[in-house]
């Protein structure tokens, strides 16, 4: 009732101001009246009576601003009314107005987008039940992690102690065949409680249960929410429905024809495989041969720990075991590059960001940064035009407004300025999350998840609020407390005195910031410029790469998968265009990963992992991998001659010394560890490579025919060496391995060239933005520089005149405003040093072969900072040394 | 100059309007007259305050206003006192008697 009061009344005031007004005035004039008459009925002269309900009354005006300033409509009411001049102010100067709301929008905009990319990244949990609870485990050996194997993953789900549920499972790429082109689909094998380890259960169907994923067991298959409407029309009736899949890893004498048995629900995220859309049991053989892919560390595993138990605990109590399963499957174990050392348990928050946290964790800072910038900036804008307005304010403090109706009046400009600048900035990251999915890197986790939601709009408001009070706080006071009296004579210099003091110690700050940036993608250039030299052990111009996965059930022999890949090959050769041509089972730069044992005749127990190639004979030609020692393979390493390896020269170095490898003898991967087996002869030392990225030094690996090796790759990689444009190419070779049967998928069609710059993708990613901020951060400071020396000069027009009557040359007039000038960025550069001192440390796991102290950097940076202010200083400068003294000194 | 003390004694000023309301319906003026010949001349109602806390009163419920010709037909705005008056006079009437028979106790007990 009462408040319904509150705010009926509040409201009849603010939409009929002028008959609230005139009750209140009516009320006081009664009052008025009746005192009077009282006093004239005591015999009072109407004059006195008249003074004396005055003197009772006070002020009829004041009591009535008195009685209307309780209510809170009043407020509302300044409010708006300040509103309305803030928004004629800004009218009035649309020049002002449109700078100030351009920065603050591009400073509000960068900080919102890369806000709404890092927050679903780095802070929002997983979008799984008790995240906290979900882990990724890897094998400890050696100090270093590795990918753990089927073996390990058996051993420890046998007796899952500390977790509920744990699955092992790795890429699954199956294709739909006998359509005019294959389609690839993306998927996983996953393990049976794989989605009861993420806390999901299908929204269709079943989940998978543990006799699905046995050895040759059935043919069952999950879909996504996404596959199941794009392909089969969202069929109610889908469970128990069959289709069709080439599997390239399902085995001989195994029908290909899968069953669905449920579905996902829509929200289903998967941040371990974000673009797969069907998933299928794993189905490795728990009986674990020797030999095996049960053996290879290949898989992924993911577990949920039982509710109150800590990572810490479930890793130890797994480290105690590992020494019995290592026993237990010691041969095995030894075929694996040996029983690992421990388990880590990692959150899969963690391990799923740690990739990319360091580059995005600076990035964000780099946004501050420039929002900081831009803040100062207009800042300074508004300090300028205070000084401009001067006048008015101290009319208006003249005229009675309160110093804190003065700051009011500035806060609501400045924030009014702020909100359009938020607004156009919500814009600006709307367009710019776009723009941020599209150019970041594909290992970027969670990309689905990065829009523009309302903890972003939430954060853009914060930030524009926070903007609009820091930005309009220092102009406020500074207006506050000028002295009305000596503002309104005009030619307070104290005051702008102090006004300048301000002004410049915040270009200095700006100066500081802007080199804070500079340095931070100065060192990130010289990052990716050092990268980019690293020779990464091959030439990757002209080459052509592409996947070719040959599908198993149609070549599911050897020999015949072995006759595919030849025959391709064949075709590929012929090519108009083409220098040589060779296929390899795993491919540099690629984000292949296989490493097998190796061991070696002379060294008992000194077995080694190291990166395995199965190649055909031209392959290190067609790569240009330089020959150290020996001799390259040929097609006389055929399958039944004496296996013939090359080792790179590290592995050489490390292993033999000074003493000739040539004719040594090794046994490698499922070979290991088996005296019945012959052993290889080490034929040759060839350059190392880098594989994995061109800033890890990995560089042990062994190369064989593939005739030679075990089996035959089914997933392999064609190398071709062109003699113009690779890519232009790669048509023509598509359809050279599709002659050979068209229903082989060919993916991941790129020249070697651009496999190279993509494995920097993170680094470049990095430095894009840190050079768009940086760019931007200069630019700020340079308008800065330029907007401080310009009102100098102009508030100094007459001392300049007078400088220059008493015969100071134009140029000593040009060098003492440019001396002004540079101080300023002398200032800011020094401080600004010891901020990039500092930010540099964040970086520096974003740094490669460079120092976050290197002197090139920061030489180079200090450079162009000075060059740009001392354009910036040029210009007003220049304007001073026009100042004619007789023009001047006239005017006063 | 020693005049005494006629400020009304800080937060009774609520309790002194309604009270005087609660006799008949009076508007600003008449409320002031009438507070300050019933306490004989010691409490003087400040004008401002008094229309403040008309004002305040009124949105909180406990008095309602109309416009009314008064007895030598001018217009004035006359208050009334609402139910939900009535009863927060009966409150702070309590509030006060209590208060101030705790006080007078004290002082008895000071003597």
């Amino acid at each position: 009732m009462s408040l319904w009061r509150q705010i009926s009344h509040g409201l009849r005031v603010l939409i009929h101001p002028t008959d609230a007004d005139n009750d209140l005035a009516d009320e006081v004039q009664h009052y008025l009246d009746q005192a009077t008459a009282e006093s004239i009925a005591r015999g009072l002269s109407p004059d006195d009576a008249r003074q004396a309900a005055r003197n009772e009354l006070g002020n009829p005006v004041v009591l009535r601003d008195r009685v209307r300033s309780h209510g809170w409509e009043i407020v509302t009411g300044t409010l708006l009314s300040d509103l309305h001049y803030a928004f004629r102010q800004s009218r009035n100067n649309p020049g002002f107005s449109f700078t100030a709301i351009l920065i603050l929008a591009l400073g509000i905009g960068a900080s919102t987008a890369i806000f709404s990319a890092v927050n679903p990244i780095l802070f929002k949990p997983l979008p799984y039940p008790h995240p906290e609870r979900v882990t990724m485990l890897f094998e400890m050996k050696d100090g270093g992690s590795r990918l753990p194997s089927f073996g390990t993953f058996h051993g420890i789900s046998e007796r899952s102690g500390p977790f509920e549920a744990m699955a092992a499972f790795k890429a699954w790429q199956p294709a739909i065949t006998g359509l005019d082109q294959p389609e690839r689909l993306e998927g996983q094998r996953v393990g049976a409680e794989f989605f009861r380890a993420l806390g999901i259960v299908p929204a269709l169907g079943r989940d998978f249960q543990s006799p699905d994923d046995q050895h040759n067991g059935p043919n069952v298959v999950i879909l996504s929410d996404r596959m199941w409407r794009r392909r089969f029309n969202s069929d109610p009736a889908i469970i128990g429905r069959k289709f069709t899949l080439e599997d390239s890893s399902s085995q001989l004498d195994v029908s290909n024809v899968f069953t669905v048995i449920g579905v996902m629900p829509r929200s289903f995220e998967n941040v371990l495989a974000p673009k797969a859309e069907l998933w299928a049991p794993l189905q490795y053989d728990r009986s674990l041969p020797l030999g095996g892919r049960e053996w290879g560390h290949h898989l992924r595993m993911v577990g949920r720990l039982r509710p109150g138990v800590s990572r810490a605990q479930a890793a130890s109590q797994l480290d105690a075991f590992l020494p019995t399963l290592g026993q237990h499957y010691a041969k095995g174990f030894d075929t694996a590059g040996g029983t690992p050392s421990g388990m880590i348990v990692d959150s899969m928050q963690n391990s799923v960001t740690q990739g990319v946290r360091p580059a995005l964790l600076a990035i964000l800072g780099a946004v501050i940064l420039v929002l900081v910038i831009a803040c100062v900036n207009v800042t300074n804008l508004l300090l300028a035009r205070g000084a401009q307005r001067r006048g008015e304010f101290a009319m208006r403090a003249a005229l009675g407004a309160q110093p804190g109706r003065l700051v009011r009046q500035l806060l609501t400009e400045s924030l009014l300025l702020a909100t359009i600048g938020g607004i156009l900035g919500l814009a600006i990251a709307q367009v710019g999350v776009r723009a941020l999915v599209a150019l970041s890197p594909s290992e970027l986790p969670r990309l689905a998840d990065i829009r523009v939601d309302s903890a972003v709009f939430v954060f853009a408001l914060v930030v524009t609020s926070a903007v609009g009070l820091l930005v309009g706080l220092m102009p406020a006071l500074n207006a506050s407390r000028s002295d009305p009296h000596s503002s309104l004579q005009q030619s307070s210099r104290t005051s702008a005195g102090r006004q300048q003091l301000v002004r410049r110690s915040l270009v200095v700050s700006e100066v500081g910031l802007a080199l804070v940036l500079l340095v931070s993608a100065g060192l990130l250039l010289r990052t990716l410029n050092r990268l980019f030299a690293i020779d990464p052990g091959f030439d990757a111009s002209h080459l052509l790469t592409m996947q070719v996965q040959e599908t198993s059930n149609r070549y599911a022999r050897d020999e015949a998968r072995a006759r595919f890949f030849e025959q391709a090959l064949d075709n590929v050769h012929h090519l108009p265009g083409v220098t040589t041509a060779a296929f390899t089972s795993q491919l540099p730069l690629s984000d292949d990963y296989e490493v097998y044992g190796i061991e070696f005749e002379a060294y008992p127990h000194g077995e080694e992992a190291a990166f395995r190639y199965a190649v055909s004979p031209e392959y290190l030609q067609t790569m240009r991998v330089p020959l150290r020692r020996g001799r390259l393979l040929n097609e006389n390493d055929r399958a039944g001659a004496p296996v013939a390896v090359l080792i790179s020269e590290s592995l050489a170095r490390r292993k033999f010394h000074d003493q000739d490898p040539i004719g040594q003898r090794v046994r490698m991967g499922p070979d290991m560890g088996h005296a019945d087996r012959p052993w290889a002869m080490i034929v040759g030392v060839v350059g190392d490579v880098k594989q994995l990225s061109l800033a890890t030094s990995q560089p042990d690996a062994f190369y064989t025919t593939a005739p030679q090796w075990a089996w035959v790759d089914n997933v392999q990689s064609l190398v071709v060496r062109t003699r113009a444009d690779a890519a232009a190419l790669a048509p023509a070779a598509r359809a050279a391995i599709w002659s050979v049967d068209k229903d082989q998928p060919i993916v991941r069609v790129a020249t070697m060239e651009n496999l190279v710059a993509m494995s920097e993708a993170q680094r470049r990613f990095a430095l894009m933005l840190f050079e768009a901020f940086a760019l931007v951060g200069l630019i700020l400071a340079a308008t800065g520089i330029y907007g401080v020396l310009s009102g100098s000069v102009t508030e100094r027009t007459r001392e300049i005149g007078v400088r220059s009557a008493l015969g100071a040359s134009r140029s000593s007039i040009l060098a003492l405003i440019v001396r002004q000038g540079m101080t300023l960025t002398g200032i800011g550069i020094t401080i600004g040093l010891l901020g990039a001192f500092a930010a540099s440390q964040a970086l520096i796991t974003l740094l490669f072969g460079v120092s976050r102290l290197d002197p090139v950097t920061y030489v180079g940076v200090i450079g162009l900072l000075l060059t740009v202010s001392a354009v910036a200083c040029w210009l007003p400068a220049w304007r001073a040394a026009q100042v004619d003294p007789a023009i001047t000194l006239r005017a006063e | 100059m020693d005049e005494p003390n006629t400020d009304v004694i800080q937060g009774t000023l609520d309790l002194l309007i309604l009270k005087t309301l609660s006799l008949e319906p009076m508007h600003g003026f008449g409320i002031a007259r009438r507070v300050e010949q019933i306490s004989r001349g010691v409490f003087k109602v400040n004008p401002g305050s008094l229309l403040t806390a008309l004002q305040r009163l009124e949105r909180a419920g406990w008095l309602d206003s109309e416009w009314r010709e008064t007895e030598n037909s001018r217009r004035a705005k006359f208050y009334t006192l609402t139910r939900e008056g009535k009863k927060q006079l009966g409150v702070e009437t309590a509030d006060w008697t209590r208060r101030a028979s705790a006080i007078a106790r004290l002082l008895k007990a000071e003597v």
